[in-house]
């Protein structure tokens, strides 16, 4: 009794995870290897380290192979892998000024402590299709490789040190403005306690910095472009490796490794409510897992946007940035839309014909 | 490359660490105490998607113990694909027994219905919930409406319901008729027809309600009044099958699916799953007994 059906129902089940375990390797059956994912889809590791909210390489990776390379699924599959872990320690803030820095641009200015540093960007490339990485052979790569590497001086290298930061130079010139004191400045944990309105910046930060990166856009360009009060410049953009600490129980910094993450420090002017005060910069602060410009550039456009309560401005509004941009629950959501609602359908079937019926007899045909 | 069984993957009973566990359980006491309010918690996430029934897994998973018997409905039907996943997932996870029998469970997660076969004292019913703030289609900012029902500010909804009274001739909510609960807080009961909303008055078992992607949850204790929202003159009504029995049984007084057949003609079906193999099976479950049941001809 019953059986049938439910057997039915778990057959389906077990048949499509083996069509797609089939899907996934049907047509190519050399294995990609985790390193090949690691390293050469290093950017798509980011993005689901960063959505993930775990940084780990080598599990992202696993995770981008298990999914098919679909960022969303991937990022989700690392959250959930996350649930399971203990947590030990919460680690010391970490301080960029310590990044071993890889690259680091200012748009505010032509000249910055330590020069503007390119690094790894696709940014003045011309996105032409490049046909030659259909046939790349492992001879090209050991090619380049040797060619590069005959350039790079070894006594350069070992003299990079660590860069003062452009901000700093605006703070030294009193152009900052200083904290809001009512500033709410608790240091909230969002994946311990539902984040509760109006947010601290520590929850707002923490929601963003594992936001999908094209919602974060999404708000970020439309605060620019009208539906926000925020069109920045960009103080500072650096990427790169930076320590991370913790406090053993002794009371003793201890060195466990180190992550990479891209950070923006975005520049605003202000408007002043009082004549006696001037209208000084304030920044908008961005930082995401990896290599990812556009994630913390946005992240940096609405942090200021959200300082910034205004109704009328949905990039201002942190309920609708917040809960909107959170990628692992937007796709559950929208997709969630695929199972079966017949009885809520129904129950609303009901009273659509019962209106049907009611404005027959108000209106006869 | 990492050694391999850096891999390996072991997990707790249930999943779920036993300090969170912990911290939705106490959750969970003080929304007993505060029947209808929204308590707000960790929510960590699951293997499952979000809005695919997060919040019903935590409930169950924070109180399952290695004796219960756990049940898993959707849409009324043990069959149901994202039922038959969860089972197995919170089957593997714990080992308990599961059952399709209502009558048998200890612990029965739901999405979207409650079982026709009343509940008695030792059961514990967890809703899978999308939405859980009943003002949500009233006011949009989750600031405001705590704030609402922390006032017991319930003018907003008397009004959409009056309005639409007027734009349509009656109230046109469907599933998820919002209720209120022990006089003071008033409560999305989740996607359940509004056959099941009376069921939820003054039953033996405890209700607990768990909304994951919005992390909330809220619970009714036994025997704690809910009534549907109604105005003295348009009262609230059930789902009218205008007569209809369902076509394998000829029972008139359970909740009915409509099906569409190949040749153009459609018949009725009794929607619960377990039900319907009772009856079938000539056995006689006791059902849940309301005045708009008891109102049906035989």
């Amino acid at each position: 009794m019953g059986y049938v059906a439910v057997k039915g129902g778990s057959d389906a089940i077990e048949n499509s995870l083996e069509l797609v375990e089939f899907y996934r390797i049907r047509d190519s059956i050399t294995p990609i290897e985790i390193e090949q994912i690691k390293f050469q889809l290093r950017l798509a590791v980011d993005k689901v380290m960063g959505e993930g909210g775990l940084f780990t390489p080598e599990y992202a990776a696993i995770a981008l192979k298990q999914a098919e390379g679909e960022v969303f699924e991937a990022a989700f599959i690392l959250r959930a892998f996350r649930t399971t872990l203990q947590r030990r320690y919460y680690s010391e803030t970490i301080n960029t000024r310590e990044m071993f820095v890889k690259r680091k641009i200012s748009a505010s200015f032509r000249e910055i402590p330590g020069g503007q540093i390119l690094g790894p960007t696709r940014d003045y490339s011309q996105r032409i299709m490049d046909t030659k990485k259909a046939s790349e052979s492992t001879a090209d790569i050991q090619n380049f490789l040797q060619q590069f590497e005959s350039k790079v001086d070894n006594n350069t290298l070992k003299s990079i040190k660590t860069y003062a930061k452009v901000i700093d130079l605006l703070r030294e010139q009193g152009l900052l403005k200083p904290i809001d004191k009512k500033e709410n400045k608790q240091l909230l944990d969002i994946t311990r306690e539902a984040i509760k309105f109006p947010a601290a910046r520590s929850a707002r930060l923490q929601m963003l910095a594992r936001a999908e990166t094209g919602g974060l856009m999404a708000m970020g360009y439309a605060s620019m472009r009208g539906f926000g009060s925020v069109h920045p410049t960009v103080g500072e953009l650096r990427y790169g490796s930076v320590p991370v600490t913790v406090k053993d129980p002794s009371g003793k910094l201890r060195y466990i490794g180190k992550i990479e993450v891209t950070e923006a420090e975005m520049i605003n002017g202000t408007s002043s409510s009082k004549k006696s005060e001037a209208a000084l910069y304030t920044i908008g602060y961005g930082l995401c897992f990896g290599q990812n410009d556009t994630k913390a550039i946005c992240m940096g456009i609405l942090d200021t946007t959200m300082r910034n309560p205004d109704s009328n401005q949905p990039a201002n509004d942190q309920e609708f940035v917040l809960y909107h941009t959170e990628g692992i629950e937007s796709m559950g959501f929208t997709n969630h839309l695929k199972l079966p609602h017949y009885v809520t359908f129904q129950s609303s079937l009901k009273n659509v014909r019962e209106e049907v019926e009611r404005k027959k007899e108000v209106v006869p045909a | 490359m990492v050694e391999n069984n850096k891999y390996i993957n072991k997990y707790n009973f249930a999943f779920i660490d036993e300090a969170t566990k912990k911290e939705i359980r106490r959750k969970l006491l003080k929304a007993v105490a505060i029947p209808g309010y929204q308590v707000p918690y960790s929510s960590p996430e699951m293997p499952i998607a979000r809005g695919w029934g997060t919040g019903g897994l935590h409930v169950t998973l924070a109180i399952i113990g290695k004796k219960d018997i756990f049940k898993i409905i959707d849409q009324g039907s043990d069959a149901s694909v994202n039922a038959c996943n969860l089972r197995n997932f919170v089957q593997s996870m714990t080992g308990v027994k599961t059952t399709f029998d209502t009558s048998e469970a200890t612990i029965i997660q739901t999405r979207h219905r409650i079982t026709e076969e009343e509940l008695n004292e030792n059961q514990i019913f967890v809703y899978q919930v999308p939405q859980p703030e009943p003002l949500r289609s009233v006011e949009r900012y989750e600031n405001k409406t705590r704030q609402m029902h922390g006032e017991a500010d319930y003018a907003k909804m008397w009004v959409a319901l009056y309005e639409q009274f007027v734009s349509h001739g009656d109230i046109m909510l469907g599933a998820g008729y919002p209720v209120k609960v022990n006089n003071r807080y008033i409560m999305a009961p989740s996607p359940i027809p509004r056959w099941d909303i009376p069921n939820l008055n003054l039953s033996k078992a405890m209700h607990l309600f768990g909304a994951g992607r919005e992390k909330r949850l809220y619970a009714i204790p036994p025997f704690t009044k809910v009534e549907p929202l109604e105005f003295e003159d348009i009262k609230f009504h059930i789902e009218d099958f205008k007569g209809s029995a369902c076509s394998k049984t000829g029972y008139k007084k359970a909740f009915l699916d409509e099906m569409y057949y190949d040749d153009g003609s459609t018949n009725f079906v009794i929607n619960d799953s377990n039900f319907l193999d009772k009856l079938s099976e000539k056995e006689q479950p006791t059902q849940h007994e309301n005045k708009y049941i008891n109102q049906i001809a035989e």
